[in-house]
C-alpha cells in the first residue's frame, strides 16, 4: 500500500474510520450507550473515545439503555436521510433489538418495492471473554439468515478501518461484528487474554469492498476458512501443521454477507480439502452454511467431507477452563485438518 | 401530493368519504375473491387519520400500522396506486412487494407501513431525530393502535423522543379492542393518554369520531413539535366498524355497542355541520360521494389493467445496489 501509515489496534482503526467519515459527511453520526459521556468509556471498548470532543454530543449521541430504541432510531434516522452508526455494548444485546433489525431495517426497502433505503451500521462486540452466556455470544449466524442485512467481520486493523468506511457508505443496513479479544482496547477497558493484533493502517482514506475474502496464508493441502478471532487460531494451527509438512491455506472472508464463494472454491480446487472454523454454536451456524455452499459449488474438487470446527451447542460457559474447551482452538483445528487429510 | 385546495372542512369531508368508500370497495372485492392476502379495514376511524393529516404539511411524514389504508389516503397516497397494490400489480404503491399492510409512498411523506405492533414507534422517533439533526423543520406523526402502548418498543421510543424533545407526535387510535381483547383487560388506566405523564410530555384524549376535534387538537400539538417543544401523545377514541381482519365475526362485542358508535359516525356528522353552517349544500355534499365513487371505479380499472410482477421479481429490491460515496 502506498502512502503514510500508522500502527493501530482495531479499536483505533475503527475510531479513525468513524472520525474520517464524520468529517467528510455531516449525515454520519453515532448513537449508543456510554459512547460520548465526558469522563465516560467512549463505548464499551473505547472505539468512540474522544470523538465527542471533536464532533460534540449531538453527533456522538448517548442513549438510554434501550437497544430496540437505538436500532429503531437508526432505522428512522437513515430513512430521514442520515447515515447513523449505532452500537450496542455487547452483541448479545442485539436480541433486544431483533424486531427493529430483522423486521424493519432489513425489510423496509423490500416492502416498499425498492423506494426506501436504510443506510445504517449496527456495530456489535462479540466473542467469548469469560463473561459467560449473556455477554460472550457470537451471534453472527442469526444475521446471515436475514435477507436485506449485510454482515461484516473484520479481523485486522487494516480491514477494520476499510470495512467500516464501506459499511458507512453502503446504502443498506450493515451488521458490523467486532471481536472483543481483537480490539486492543487500552486502560481499564483492556481485555484479559486479548490477542489485540496491531497493524499498519493508512492514515488516508481507503475502503475495502464487501464480498472480497483475503488469503491470510497460502497452502496446498487443506483450505481453512475462519473469521474474526478464529483467523488467528487457524493461522496458529497452520503454523504448527507446517512443521509436520502439512500446508494450510487460511482464508478470511471479511464479510459474511456478501460472501466470497469464488475465493473459497478456487482454493478448494487446489487443496481438495476444506475445514470451516467458527466461534458460533454448531447447529444452524455460519460454518454449516459455508460447508453446504462449497459442496454444491465444488463437490468435484473435494477429496474428503468438509469438516466444521465450531463451538458446541451450548450457551457460553463462565469458568475459564470450560470456556477454553468451548471456544475452538488451534489444536481443535489442527486435529480437524489431520482428520480430513486422513479420510478415506 | 399537496392537499387539494378549498375549504378545510370540505377537504376533510372528501378525504373521509374517500377512505370509507375505499374500504367498502376493497372489502367487497375481497369477499368476491378478487384480492389476495388479508385486509385490516379502517372504516369508522376516518376522522383520526384525516384530522391528523390535515394538521400536517405535505413535507411532514406519517408512519402507519397494519391498518394502513386510511392513513395512506389521508396523507395523499394515490388510490390508484393503493388499489393496484391490493391487486398485487407492479403499479402498486409498493410494486406488489407490500400489500395491504405495507401501504405508503415516500413521495408524499407516507412511510411504507410497518405491520409489527409498535414497530413504527422507534422508527418514527428516529425519523424525527434525523429531521431535527438536518434542521428541516419536518415533523412525524406516528399512528399506532391502543395495543401498541403495551409494547416495549413504544416505551423506548417515547422515552427517547421525550429526552431529546423530538418533533414526533404519537397518535394512538384507541378503538377499544386489540384484535378481540378489550382494552380494559390489558390496561389498568382509564385514559391511555395518562401514560404520557410517565414520559414527561403531554397527553390528550380527543373524540376520534369528530374530525374537527381531532384537527383542532392536532394543530397546537404539531406546532409544539415543530418548534422544539417535543412530542405529545394524542389518544383518539374511535371504533372500527368491521372485524380485526378477515374471518372476524366480532363475537367479542355486542351489536348494541356497534350501533352506539355508528350513531356517532364522523362522516354524516360532518355532513350535517357542512350543510347547517352553509359551507356546502346537500347537493354538493352528495356530489362528493358520487365523485369519489367514480374515482374508485377508475382505481379498480387501473389496478385490473395493470401488469402483475414476474415471479422472479421477488428476487429484486433486497439490497440497494449502488454504494454511494
Amino acid at each position: 500500500m502506498a502512502g503514510e501509515t500508522k500502527t493501530m489496534t482495531i479499536a483505533e482503526a475503527l475510531r479513525e474510520a468513524i472520525r474520517e467519515e464524520m468529517r467528510r459527511d455531516p449525515r454520519v453520526f453515532c448513537l449508543g450507550e456510554d459512547i460520548g459521556i465526558p469522563g465516560g468509556f467512549g463505548g464499551a471498548f473505547t472505539v468512540t473515545l474522544g470523538l465527542s470532543d471533536e464532533f460534540g454530543r449531538q453527533r456522538i449521541l448517548d442513549t438510554p439503555i434501550s437497544e430496540a430504541g437505538i436500532a429503531g432510531m437508526a432505522v428512522g434516522a437513515a430513512l430521514a436521510g442520515m447515515r447513523p452508526i449505532a452500537d450496542v455494548q455487547y452483541a448479545d444485546f442485539l436480541f433486544c433489538a431483533m424486531d427493529q433489525l430483522v423486521n424493519q431495517a432489513a425489510k423496509m426497502r423490500y416492502m416498499s418495492g425498492g423506494k426506501l433505503t436504510v443506510p445504517m451500521v449496527m456495530r456489535a462486540p462479540c466473542g467469548a471473554t469469560t463473561r459467560a452466556a449473556q455477554h460472550g455470544q457470537s451471534p453472527e449466524s442469526f444475521f446471515i439468515h436475514v435477507p436485506g442485512l449485510k454482515v461484516a467481520c473484520p479481523s485486522t486493523a487494516y480491514d477494520a478501518k476499510g470495512l467500516l468506511k464501506t459499511a458507512i457508505r453502503d446504502d443498506n443496513p450493515v451488521l458490523f461484528f467486532e471481536h472483543k479479544l481483537l480490539y486492543g482496547s487500552k486502560g481499564m477497558r483492556a481485555e484479559v487474554g486479548a490477542l489485540s493484533p496491531v497493524g499498519e493502517v493508512p492514515i488516508e482514506d481507503y475502503t475495502i469492498p464487501f464480498g472480497q475474502a483475503v488469503v491470510r496464508r497460502e497452502g496446498t493441502d487443506v483450505t481453512i476458512v475462519a473469521k474474526l478471532r478464529m483467523v488467528y487460531e487457524a493461522l496458529a494451527a497452520a503454523e504448527a501443521l507446517a512443521a509436520e509438512g502439512i500446508e494450510c491455506e487460511v482464508i478470511d472472508p471479511r464479510t459474511l454477507v456478501p460472501f466470497d464463494t469464488e475465493t473459497v472454491v478456487a482454493s478448494v480446487a487446489k487443496t481438495e480439502h476444506l475445514v470451516v472454523v467458527d466461534e458460533c454454536p454448531r447447529t444452524g451456524g455460519w460454518a454449516g452454511e459455508v460447508a453446504a455452499e462449497i459442496q454444491e459449488k465444488a463437490f468435484g474438487h473435494l477429496d474428503a467431507p468438509i469438516h466444521r470446527v465450531t463451538a458446541p451447542d451450548t450457551p457460553v460457559p463462565f469458568a475459564p477452563v470450560m470456556e477454553r474447551f468451548y471456544v475452538p482452538g488451534r489444536d481443535d483445528i489442527a486435529r480437524a485438518v489431520q482428520g480430513v487429510l486422513q479420510w478415506r | 401530493m399537496p392537499q387539494p385546495p378549498g375549504d378545510p372542512l370540505l377537504r376533510m369531508y372528501r378525504q373521509m368519504v374517500r377512505i370509507r368508500q375505499f374500504e367498502e370497495t376493497v372489502s367487497r372485492l375481497f369477499l368476491e375473491g378478487r384480492l389476495p392476502g388479508t385486509l385490516h379495514l379502517y372504516a369508522g376511524q376516518e376522522a383520526c387519520a384525516v384530522g391528523v393529516c390535515e394538521a400536517l404539511k405535505p413535507t411532514d411524514w406519517i408512519t402507519s400500522t397494519h391498518r394502513a389504508h386510511g392513513h395512506a389516503i389521508a396523507k395523499g397516497v394515490s388510490m390508484d396506486s393503493m388499489m393496484a397494490e391490493l391487486f398485487a400489480r407492479t403499479t402498486g404503491c409498493a410494486g406488489g412487494y407490500g400489500g395491504s399492510m405495507h401501504m405508503g409512498d415516500p413521495a408524499v411523506g407516507a412511510l411504507t407501513a410497518i405491520a409489527i405492533v409498535a414497530g413504527n414507534a422507534p422508527v418514527a422517533a428516529g425519523m424525527a431525530l434525523g429531521f431535527r439533526m438536518q434542521a428541516t423543520g419536518q415533523v412525524v406523526a406516528c399512528f399506532t393502535g391502543d395495543g401498541a402502548l403495551n409494547e416495549g418498543a413504544f416505551h423506548e421510543a417515547a422515552n427517547m423522543a421525550a429526552i431529546w424533545d423530538l418533533p414526533v407526535i404519537f397518535v394512538c387510535e384507541n378503538n377499544l379492542y386489540g384484535a378481540s381483547t378489550p382494552i380494559a383487560e390489558v390496561v389498568k388506566l382509564e385514559r391511555l393518554s395518562d401514560r404520557a405523564a410517565g414520559y414527561g410530555f403531554p397527553g390528550i384524549t380527543v373524540d376520534g369520531m369528530d374530525v374537527q376535534a381531532v384537527y383542532e387538537a392536532m394543530v397546537p400539538v404539531v406546532e409544539r413539535a415543530r418548534t422544539g417543544g417535543g412530542p405529545t401523545l394524542v389518544e383518539c377514541l374511535t371504533y372500527r366498524y368491521t372485524g380485526h381482519s378477515r374471518n372476524d365475526t366480532r363475537g367479542y362485542r355486542t351489536r348494541a355497542e356497534e350501533a352506539e358508535w355508528k350513531a356517532r359516525d364522523p362522516i354524516p356528522r360532518l355532513a350535517a355541520h357542512l350543510t347547517a353552517s352553509g359551507i356546502a349544500t346537500e347537493a354538493e355534499v352528495a356530489a362528493i360521494a358520487e365523485e369519489v365513487a367514480a374515482e374508485l371505479e377508475r382505481a379498480v380499472r387501473f389496478a385490473e389493467e395493470s401488469p402483475s410482477p414476474a415471479p422472479e421479481d421477488c428476487l429484486r429490491h433486497v439490497f440497494a445496489e449502488e454504494v454511494r460515496g
